[in-house]
């Protein structure tokens, strides 16, 4: 491999991971509060509202529905809005983080039905406000759960990152199409299909690891 | 009956019992929206005193509505009438940031504990504290007061994973004990422990309420957690108390069905199994009448079978018996068949010498 090719590599890896990172940081801002209004906004729950509940549901779910790579052609006005630019990678973030948000909204929603209604009993009993309940009791207990959704999310995100190279958003995939594809370099596209590999697997260990971590429902040998 | 001489003596628990019960249901009912538009009423006309102090069992069969009662209390649940006062507020018409003021002083503890899986005991006991605005100094000095109350010093830094369903209990007691509440309610909290740890945890809520004189309301489906820590007691069957008051006395004199139904399996209530086979709702030309006689008080030391023997020549045959204790009183069972014909004059005989009678049936 020339080193040409290796300088390639790392300045679409440098991209990738930007993309990646700086998108999954503004989804989770976004997608944190989200998932919790989600799942405490319901008929009965901590901060019921079930009518808003409804309609943020019916817009994740479509938001969710809407292929990426349509919602990245879709929104290049809004796109152009945010980043002053529809090109590049920075323009890239913009999609990236709204096809994310509604995701990991969904799977931290997820996490936190999972904890014990008992235990949101046991801290009105004891005079805990809603939001009390939410920042001592909800979040902290459905830790591991958000970790590891956090975990697929990005893994989902490192994926769709390689999408946003057809609006010139630069990154790994935009260089497996370019190198690998229009000129026939299989051992670029063998390249880029490795580090995304290694990419996915370090990001999933750690996820797990840190998950695995912060379960203390579960003795530690 | 050769009971020890003086084994039965009547101890009548002398309380002084303040004018305001610290806890007061007054004409409460609850509905809740069926599922299929019908209204399904949990709990019809209930009044109940908790008078400061005592220890209070409300025992019940699952849906009989003892759930939904112990909620009101706090406020979990809002009643559709009546009221319900603890410590003089009315706890059912307070606004949400005055009810949960409210609830500092009112602890409670749940059958599967609900301690914070992500917390360890120290800190699962400190955040009720931390809810409550206390500094992170005062914390620390309670917290370590409560973990030595509890018996659980040396387990302050496990998790909940980490410990047994005992002292995840003492855990949870701790942690309802954290904002010194006046009154602290008990959700079946022993129903998913052992008969030991159950004993355990029955001794250690007696002690809180004997030491910090703590007012325990406590529900439950075991007739053993009334027997051994409630003095009073309240009997609840659909949605309505049935029968209520000292627990020896409602105990040893059941008026209800769902009472004696509780103290079905008690000792001495069982008739053995080839008495109760034979049993029949009708006399026959030879049949015995079984009767049940219950030894309680000052009556329980007369030698009252040998006396119906030399006094009225009836001779009783002793089917089944048991000495037992409720609420720390003793109490005696005893079943006896006696020839149908002098049936009459047993039972006149008993009831002179002021003992509690009830025939059971008869058996050829």
């Amino acid at each position: 491999m020339s080193p040409e090719m290796i300088r390639l590599i790392a300045n679409s890896t440098g991209e990738t991971l930007y993309m990646v990172a700086v998108s999954a940081l503004i989804a989770t801002l976004f997608g944190l509060p989200l998932g919790v209004f989600l799942a405490t906004s319901g008929k009965g729950e901590l901060f019921a509202a079930p009518w808003i509940n409804r309609v943020l549901g019916v817009v994740v779910n479509a938001t969710r529905s809407t292929p990426f790579i349509i919602l990245v052609v879709a929104i290049i006005p809004f796109t152009r809005l945010i980043a002053g630019t529809s090109i590049g990678t920075n323009a890239a973030i913009v999609p990236l983080t709204i096809a994310a948000t509604p995701f990991i909204a969904r799977l931290i929603e997820g996490a936190i039905r999972e904890v014990d209604q008992g235990l949101v009993e046991a801290a009105r009993a004891f005079g805990a406000s809603p939001l009390q309940i939410v920042v001592k009791v909800l979040i902290p207990e459905a830790l591991p759960g958000i970790v590891l959704g956090l975990t697929l999310a990005i893994v989902s995100l490192l994926g769709f990152s390689a999408m946003v190279g057809a609006v010139g958003g630069g990154g790994l995939g935009d260089l497996g199409i370019r190198y690998g594809y229009q000129r026939f370099m299989p051992e670029m596209m063998l390249a880029v299909v490795v580090v995304l590999i290694v990419l996915v697997q370090a990001v999933q260990s750690i996820g797990d690891r840190l998950a695995r971590h912060l379960n203390k429902r579960i003795r530690h040998g | 009956m050769n009971a020890p001489l003086g084994y039965f003596g009547d101890q009548p628990t002398q309380r002084l019992i303040p004018a305001e019960p610290i806890v007061r249901l007054e004409k409460i009912s609850k509905t809740f929206p069926g599922r299929d538009g019908q209204p399904v009423t949990a709990l019809r006309e209930i009044d109940l005193a908790v008078p400061q102090g005592s220890i209070l069992g409300v025992i019940g069969r699952s849906g009989a509505g003892k759930s939904t009662l112990i909620r009101l209390v706090n406020g979990l649940e809002k009643p559709t009438t009546g009221k319900v006062i603890v410590d003089g507020a009315n706890i059912a018409a307070l606004p949400e940031s005055a009810l949960r003021h409210a609830r500092r002083s009112i602890g409670m503890i749940f059958q599967h504990f609900n301690l914070l899986s992500s917390r360890t005991a120290a800190e699962n006991i400190a955040l009720p504290l931390e809810v409550a605005g206390y500094d992170k100094a005062e914390i620390k000095a309670r917290v370590e007061e409560l973990l030595s109350l509890v018996g659980l010093t040396d387990k302050r830094n496990r998790y909940p994973s980490e410990l047994s369903g005992g002292q995840k209990q003492r855990v949870g007691i701790a942690r309802a004990l954290a904002t010194k509440p006046k009154v602290l309610l008990s959700d079946e909290a022993t129903s998913a422990l052992d008969p030991e740890t159950t004993r355990s945890i029955l001794d250690l809520l007696s002690r809180i309420n004997e030491e910090l004189g703590l007012t325990i309301l406590l529900i439950t489906h075991e007739m053993a957690v009334i027997r051994n820590i409630a003095r009073e007691v309240a009997v609840i069957e659909g949605g309505r108390i049935v029968e209520q008051g000292d627990v020896f006395e409602v105990f040893t004199r059941p008026q209800h069905e769902v009472t004696r139904s509780f103290l079905g399996d008690e000792a001495g209530r069982v008739l053995p199994p080839y008495v109760q086979s034979r049993l029949r709702r009708e006399a026959s030309p030879n049949s015995q009448t079984v009767i049940r006689i219950g030894f309680r008080g000052p009556h329980a030391t007369d030698p009252v079978l040998a006396r119906l023997a030399r006094e009225e020549g009836i001779e009783a045959n002793i089917l089944s018996g048991a000495v037992d204790e409720i609420a720390g009183r003793p109490f005696g069972t005893l079943v006896v068949g006696v020839p149908a014909a002098a049936a009459n004059k047993t039972l006149a005989f008993l009831k002179q010498h002021g003992l509690d009678t009830e025939v059971l049936g008869h058996v050829a």
